[in-house]
């Protein structure tokens, strides 16, 4: 009887801080959803917590007028460009570091994180300098090399411990029966790697689609989404907008990230699903 | 099929800056069509063997051959060999036909001979019924026959297999051992097996070979390692139980040679005598086999040429069935005997042992190598 309580109450708790933990991340998405669409004399009404009427107008005029469109566009090629830049230098990196012993293995490790140590801000003028010379600024491709040089040292130590998890005899099987290395690669590590470098992509996606910074110090009309709305919303048209196109920009930044989550989620499940054992 | 021959095959490994030998110049030759056993404690260079034979790792030095084609460093697919893993190795992404069909697409075989020899090796494994399955919907012992039809599928020149059946549960290992000794005489597919596991190399060896820190000590068939072993490590690694080993002294007593122990005596016959002359007042070990071993009263002594007996104190029984192994201490040393069926051995009692004299291994304490 005793041990029945305590363990109704256990469940009382357990799915209490579930619950809390729930809320904590649905609640000010819940609410900025809400104020975006909130028409303005319900936003400023004090005696409204909740509005209850609502318009598309902000969001409308944010995305078309104010060109958060075209900065959306912008912001998915960055990303999908920074993915593939490196991807392609960190997949190779992280093999070698993930399958073989070779001198000096622990000191660029060390290296590659440590590329990471240097604050961001520092760097900016260098960068802009040196982009002005090579002709990057203010184009996406230099936004996404700066992102790349952000997100690669991360794919590489993510990519390392997920060939790292593929067992060296699937390989070897591969070898023996007909293939060579790269072709082992190909057909038995990358497939098996896969649920993981999708992890990794979406990882690389959401450092690439946050990133404000660096986007606003190498851009000026070629902008990615952060940096636009951080342009139109802090007012570089004298002074700052309205609340509610706050709410609206934020509603227009969340929810493509939101959904790409979703959606690769549930594709990262099926796979893991029959990969693993 | 072919014949393989290891010329002085050596493979070293550098660990922190101290070379170990993994593989210590081996030559061994397995012969068109054979089963051959590789034995070994863990860590005994077997695995690397194999593995240099399948060409997954190069050797520091030495040849092998495939009759007269020298595949030292040709990379594994250009051999035609076929491994089964430890762990399988079972692609988890690809369903059962993909797996075994797979060696076949590699090598660009028509997609009808591909499903034939499919089906071929399926029916023969017996998991025909499975081949629309993910890797992971299987059991252990479905895995390993998964493993075992993509191994034999390409019909392969050598096939190799690194303990197989170790991970499998009892019953099933005992089942598969069977199965593959039977399956390797139909293909008739030069075979190398390593395992540590005795009875598996006794019962599918044609040829054991047993190994120790990167050296062969013994290549021979089952019955002459077990019953002529050439070496201590040999005669105490095959065995369960394993070998009882006496140290003794060589004695002269008039004409004949006897062995001196701590609580025995053993007069040697005159076969023994002859090869034991050099011998005398030297340290030798004397072993003896537990089902050489009878105990007065209960076992049937009768037909045992030349006996000797100790006397010993029961210290434990292992009352297993079939058999029951009696532990006795005899001057200090625990000595087994194992008596055919049940028998009536009360802890404490003293029994009197009869050796059978004619079953005797004696070995140089120095060299460890085998004189009788």
């Amino acid at each position: 009887m005793d041990g029945e309580i305590k363990y109704a109450l256990k469940q009382v708790a357990f799915y209490a801080l579930i619950f809390t933990f729930a809320a904590w991340i649905a609640i000010p998405l819940i609410v900025s959803m809400l104020y975006a669409f909130a028409v303005p004399s319900e936003y400023y009404d004090p005696s409204k917590v909740i509005p209850l009427k609502f318009t598309p107008r902000h969001v409308e005029i944010l995305l078309i007028t104010l060109g958060a469109l075209d900065a959306i566009k912008n912001s998915i090629f960055v990303a999908l460009l920074t993915i593939a830049i490196s991807f392609a230098l960190g997949i190779p990196a992280g093999y070698a570091i993930a399958k073989f012993i070779f001198p000096g293995k622990d000191s660029i490790k060390l290296l590659i994180v440590a590329l990471r140590m240097f604050p961001i801000p520092v760097m900016a003028i260098p960068l802009v300098v040196l982009y002005i010379r090579l002709h990057l600024i203010d184009t996406l491709i230099g936004v996404a090399l700066a992102h790349t040089a952000m997100a690669l040292p991360f794919v590489i130590l993510i990519t390392s411990s997920i060939f790292a998890g593929v067992s060296k005899e699937y390989e070897e099987a591969a070898l023996i029966f007909g293939l060579t290395r790269f072709g082992a690669f190909l057909k038995i590590t990358l497939p098996l790697a896969l649920p993981g470098l999708a992890a990794a992509a979406m990882f690389t996606f959401v450092i690439s689609w946050n990133e404000v910074f660096v986007a606003s110090v190498l851009t000026l009309y070629n902008r990615t989404l952060p940096a636009h709305v951080l342009l139109i919303i802090a007012g570089a048209s004298g002074g700052a907008a309205p609340d509610y196109y706050k709410f609206a920009a934020a509603f227009i930044m969340t929810l493509p990230a939101i959904l790409f989550i979703l959606v690769a989620r549930k594709y990262l499940i099926t796979m893991w699903g029959i990969t693993l054992k | 099929m072919v014949k393989v021959r290891l010329e002085n095959l050596k493979k070293y490994f550098v660990d922190r800056g101290k070379i170990k030998r993994a593989v210590d110049g081996i030559n061994l030759t397995i012969n068109d069509g054979e089963f051959l056993v590789l034995l070994g404690p863990s860590g005994c260079g077997k695995t690397t063997t194999l593995r240099c034979i399948a060409g997954l790792w190069k050797p520091t030095d030495g040849r092998i051959y495939f009759d007269e084609r020298d595949v030292t460093y040709l990379p594994p697919k250009d051999r035609n060999v076929s491994m089964v893993f430890q762990s399988y190795a079972v692609w988890p992404h690809m369903k059962v036909y993909e797996n075994i069909a797979f060696p076949l697409e590699v090598k660009k075989y028509p997609k009808e001979e591909i499903d034939e020899k499919v089906k071929w090796a399926a029916e023969l494994l017996q998991i025909d019924a499975l081949l629309d399955r993910y890797p992971s919907q299987l059991s252990g012992g479905q895995r390993q026959r998964v493993a075992v039809a993509r191994a034999i599928v390409v019909e392969p020149e050598v096939l190799l297999m690194d303990e197989p059946l170790s991970n499998l549960d009892a019953r099933l290992r005992v089942m598969m051992r069977a199965e593959i000794k039977k399956l390797q005489e139909r293909l008739k597919v030069t075979t190398i097996y390593v395992t540590h596991d005795q009875v598996e190399a006794m019962t599918m060896g044609d040829r054991i070979a047993v190994m120790n820190e990167g050296k062969l000590l013994q290549v021979a068939s089952p019955s002459d390692v077990y019953l002529k072993p050439k070496l201590l490590f040999v005669a105490s690694f095959i065995g369960a139980p394993e070998i009882n080993l006496l140290e003794a002294t060589v004695k002269e007593h008039g004409s004949t040679l006897v062995l001196e122990g701590e609580g025995f005596e053993f007069p040697l016959t005159e076969e023994f005598t002859s090869l034991l002359r050099g011998y005398v007042d030297k340290s030798v070990i004397v072993g003896v086999r537990p089902e050489h071993l009878m105990v007065e009263g209960i076992s049937d002594v009768s037909r045992v040429k030349n006996k000797a007996q100790i006397k010993g104190v029961v210290d434990f029984v292992e009352a297993l069935g079939t058999d029951t192994i009696v532990h006795a201490n005899v001057g200090g040393k625990i000595v087994k005997v194992k008596i055919p069926g049940a028998a009536d051995v009360p802890i404490g009692r003293e029994i009197k042992i009869i050796v059978d004299l004619d079953r005797l291994h004696v070995f140089d304490k120095r060299t460890e190598r085998a004189i009788v």
